[in-house]
């Protein structure tokens, strides 16, 4: 199995669930994250005085699969978050060796 | 008795106090998260101490007879001695000294409180309380006496402070400016980033700190009158004529109207109008407003160029705005008061006040720090002071973990004494 990670711009999250959903992917985990990578963050103005604000606000989403679904899942994903602008965010695999279904014990591809 | 211009003064009180929480929310949401609480606190808490204090001996020192000078009241009127329902003021503006003193009391009460945001983030609780008292007491009830008591050596050299220029605007300013040189910086200041929290709380503190400030003004005539009206449509011009000039100013420097600067260079516009509105036109208004919120947003720099950490820009908008409109009015005001000899008349109010007010305050500060420290400890300024002093914090981020346990789900309790029981102790001793 492996563990599909993307962080990407915030306003495609909609575009990503649907996109998945129609892969046919079961259950995802989203979480807000900030960070920073080509594009850095920005300039705000507080009675003058100047702040660089320097991690953006991205979401991260999290997705288990099977091995031979992975390639596939990740090229859905990255077309569904790609507006072809800086800042657009990664996406990235890694190896799972357990999954457990807690309510069952199902194990493995089963539990997913 | 005029019942009219009664109903007008204890309307205009309870204006005025609303001023003190606003001022709280004004000032809270430009801190950081860690100290929202303490700051909300500070100015808040004035309306414990003043409100007491002012009973005892405040309005005496203030309004009670002259004891020589000009320079303060006596001691006739201790815990309002001799003053009752129906006691009236003198004059034309026959209504109750109670509904008098209660419209001064909340004047009284701002004041210091206005202080507080230029020592926000790391000053101890209670030497802050410390401090307000003995504030109140050496320098606002004096100066306070000297402006408005019948007697007062500024009154009767024909300085014009109608509202408070004077009395609450430059002296609370210059009085913040000397407790921020003896209590020192925040640490990080000039390095970390020191965001405000919550400009919509910004926002809601200014709206009700203009909405207050028509009784602050207006009321000031104590009397249902045609100068209370002016007054009152001075201070609504002058405003938004200084938000104007903020903003144009700060979009011209910085590239952005910002809602602080809005919020903040309505406030300026408030403090200028605050001395000069009873005494100028509606044109004079505006361009008292302009000047001072445009100066004001330059002024607020300062304290990056000169050193000193006046937090929340109580020298440069307080005092700043508060000379603006001081001397303003000097040439201003109408029917031909205005003019040299009557600007002069104002420098020479703003100056004693300025020179007082500094010296007394910086006197001040140095008791309390030396006594029982003015300062919270580095530990308690990193954490945030709203845990070292209120054992809470403003905001419940998370719902998972931090929170205490419920204690109202009794589990299988053989007596109703042990899940009622109030939560044994915090972690941390609480040190105020």
């Amino acid at each position: 199995m492996k563990l599909i990670t993307a962080v990407v711009k915030p306003h495609r999250l909609d575009e990503i669930k649907e996109a998945l959903q129609a892969f046919g992917v079961q259950g995802l985990t989203v979480t807000e994250a900030s960070g920073y990578g080509r594009q850095r963050g920005h300039t705000e103005v507080y009675r003058g005085a100047e702040y660089t604000v320097d991690l953006v606000p991205k979401i991260r989403i999290e997705v288990l699969v099977e091995d031979a679904d992975a390639e596939q899942l990740i090229e859905v994903v990255v077309k569904a978050a790609r507006t072809g602008q800086i800042g657009d965010g990664k996406v990235w695999s890694v190896p799972v060796e357990t999954v457990v279904r807690v309510r069952t014990d199902e194990r493995g591809p089963d539990a997913l | 008795m005029n019942g009219a211009d009664t109903t007008f003064v204890l309307i205009s009180a309870a204006l005025v106090m609303l001023m003190t929480p606003g001022l709280a929310f004004f000032y809270g949401g430009m801190v950081r998260v860690k100290t929202t609480l303490n700051m909300l606190m500070m100015s808040f808490i004035s309306l414990g101490i003043v409100s007491v204090l002012w009973v005892l001996y405040g309005y005496s020192l203030t309004f009670g007879a002259d004891v020589g000078g000009g320079l303060l009241g006596n001691l006739d009127h201790i815990g309002l001695a001799g003053i009752g329902p129906d006691t009236l003021t003198d004059g034309k503006k026959g209504i109750p000294v109670f509904a008098f003193a209660l419209f001064q009391l909340m004047f009284a009460v701002l004041t210091p409180a206005l202080m507080s945001g230029a020592l926000a983030d790391r000053v101890k609780f209670t030497a802050w309380a410390l401090f307000i008292t003995l504030w109140v007491t050496a320098v606002y009830f004096p100066v306070a006496h000297w402006v408005w008591q019948e007697d007062g050596w500024l009154r009767k050299l024909e300085v014009i402070d109608f509202a408070g220029g004077t009395a609450v605007h430059i002296n609370a300013g210059i009085g913040a400016l000397a407790a921020v040189l003896v209590v020192g910086k925040r640490i990080g200041f000039k390095k970390d980033p020191m965001r405000p929290h919550s400009l919509p709380l910004v926002m809601l503190g200014a709206a009700l700190l203009w909405f207050g400030w028509f009784g602050f003004n207006a009321g000031s005539e104590l009397a249902a009158d045609g100068t209370a009206a002016n007054m009152a449509l001075n201070t609504q011009v002058a405003t938004g004529a200084a938000m104007l000039g903020w903003l144009v100013y700060e979009r011209v420097r910085h590239g952005a109207f910002t809602t602080l600067g809005a919020a903040s260079g309505a406030v300026a516009g408030l403090v200028a109008i605050t001395p000069a509105g009873a005494n100028v036109n509606a044109l004079g208004a505006i361009l008292i407003g302009v000047v001072a919120g445009a100066v004001c947003s330059w002024a607020v720099g300062l304290k990056f160029k000169l050193g000193f950490d006046d937090s929340l820009d109580v020298v440069g908008v307080h005092m700043v705005g508060g000379i603006i409109g001081t001397l303003l009015v000097g040439v201003l005001a109408v029917d031909g008061v205005g003019g040299l000899v009557q600007l002069g008349r104002q420098a020479v109010g703003a100056g004693a006040v300025i020179v007082y007010s500094f010296l007394v305050s910086w006197l001040l500060a140095v008791l309390v720090d030396r006594t029982i420290g003015f300062r919270a400890s580095e530990e308690q300024e990193i954490a945030g002071v709203d845990q070292a002093f209120h054992a809470e914090t403003a905001y419940d981020f998370s719902a998972m973990g931090g929170s205490s346990a419920r204690r109202d789900l009794p589990v299988a309790a053989p007596g109703r004494g042990d899940a009622t029981e109030p939560q044994k102790s915090l972690n941390k001793k609480v040190d105020v």
